[in-house]
């Protein structure tokens, strides 16, 4: 069942190849997300860290709802994935390490 | 013609400063990397390739590679990674070729090898085994638990040495296959017992110029000096502004010559001294040290520089250059006598390197 993922402007800025808005045949996030690493190898890495889970400041909605790896898909689901505003402090609190 | 080139590092992506022929007139080019945070850039001279370490906050760690002076990138962090069950890794700190291979010195700290241009890694796990992780165990610097300097024997590959805030200079002849601490004589001022085996608070190591087993390294309590190849360790302090610090360099020819930037005292600010910032340089191994401040500011500077952001060309006379966290890049080229602002406004720079190509 094919959904729509739509991916943040940085994140296609990074990898070469990716696109705004794509369609995939997947059943859960984790499948839509791995669906897309085979048409751009390294996209997952981005987006997954070990555990395996969605990076901490990574944001996934589906259908509006915050999601996980293993969040369902319906048919015409669409994914949205946002890079949260949180993930900026991370940065700010590098610069004051010495 | 040979260009000079600074690869520089900063909060906020990656740049290129371009000295041209002559280092007399630079010019900037745009972010790099998209703006992730890059804290170390190097050259690999056998494939003309630039290589990024980096971590962004949203998108994780990775190395970024470019085959056309910064033009475009390419990324990979396949690999990078202690498995599932093990700590997230944040960022990549210091990323090193040799002899074919390019090894990435990762935040918590550990090494890991790619062996195809940084297209995969491989984690190189004795590092991690060796017993002072488990006792008494690795304990993180301010900058976090990082491996941030990696320095290769120039001509074996079996033998390496890596650097670890705050637990050490460990060193490996072997091929990495095993490793041994070499921190005696270097001080852990900040512990009850000051000369533990592991602790040691290192900052930067670097390799005198031709002298392989002639190591110094500014370390949060001192300047240190060996002859050993880190077996032994002196203190060479004696007569610098401050025996703090993060970042030290070399001369590419003389291995009695070296450079560094103290810093004022780590819980009083971990700035320039007196807001009069300067370089300091032994001529004779650390037995006598002569501040260089000569175009440098001497009144209100309170700048960090921190432990990647020097490094010295291969020019004659030498060319140095180091850049401040907040965003001033300053170089000397003749060996440091007379300094010029190379660029301003950068984001906090965290990195720089200096190369030369055709």
């Amino acid at each position: 069942m094919a959904v729509t993922v739509i991916l943040p402007r940085s994140l296609v800025a990074l990898i070469p190849g990716t696109e705004r808005r794509t369609e995939v045949e997947a059943g859960t996030v984790r499948e839509a997300i791995d669906r897309l690493d085979d048409r751009t190898p390294g996209l997952r890495n981005r987006l997954i860290d070990s555990g395996p889970a969605i990076r901490e400041h990574i944001n996934v909605f589906v259908d509006g709802d915050q999601a996980a790896l293993e969040t369902p898909l319906r048919p015409d689901s669409t994914v949205h994935v946002i890079p949260a505003v949180s993930g900026g402090s991370g940065a700010v609190g590098v610069l004051f390490r010495c | 013609m040979t260009r000079t080139l600074l690869l520089v590092g900063t909060r906020k992506g990656a740049f290129i400063v371009d000295g041209g022929a002559d280092r007399r007139a630079w010019s900037v080019s745009e972010p790099m990397c998209e703006g992730w945070p890059i804290h170390d850039l190097q050259w690999d001279p056998s494939t003309s390739s630039i290589y990024a370490a980096g971590g962004s906050p949203w998108f994780g760690a990775a190395v970024f590679r470019s085959d056309d002076l910064g033009l475009t990138w390419t990324h990979s962090s396949e690999g990078l990674t202690y498995g599932d069950d093990g700590p997230k890794i944040p960022a990549v700190w210091n990323v090193t070729p040799a002899h074919g291979s390019i090894y990435a010195g990762v935040e918590p700290a550990g090494l890991f090898r790619s062996d195809d241009g940084g297209a995969t890694w491989s984690h190189v796990s004795a590092l991690r085994d060796h017993p002072s992780r488990q006792d008494p165990g690795w304990q993180p610097g301010a900058g976090g638990l990082i491996c941030h300097t990696i320095v290769p024997h120039p001509s074996d590959p079996a033998r390496m040495w890596i650097a670890i805030s705050a637990v050490g200079t460990f060193a490996t002849e072997d091929g990495g296959a095993s490793w041994e601490a070499r921190n005696v004589g270097v001080s852990a001022c900040f512990q009850p017992d000051p000369h533990p085996e592991t602790g040691q608070c290192v900052h930067k190591l670097v390799m005198a110029a031709g002298e392989p087993d002639s190591l110094y390294q500014q370390n949060h309590c001192g300047v240190y000096r060996s002859r050993d190849a880190g077996r032994s360790w002196e203190d060479i302090s004696a007569g610098l502004s401050s025996e703090f610090g993060f970042v030290m360099g070399t001369h590419p020819r003389d291995a009695a010559t070296a450079w560094v930037v103290p810093l004022s005292h780590p819980e009083e600010g971990r700035y320039a001294p007196g807001g009069a910032l300067a370089a300091w340089r032994t001529r004779d191994r650390g037995d006598h040290w002569e501040r260089q401040d000569v175009g440098l500011p001497q009144d209100h500077a309170y700048v960090g520089v921190l432990r990647e952001a020097l490094s010295v060309d291969r020019g004659d006379p030498a060319g140095i250059y180091f850049g401040t966290s907040t965003g001033q890049l300053y170089g000397s080229t003749d060996e440091g006598a007379s300094w010029r602002l190379v660029a301003d406004n950068l984001p906090a720079i965290w990195g720089v390197q200096a190369i030369e190509v055709d």
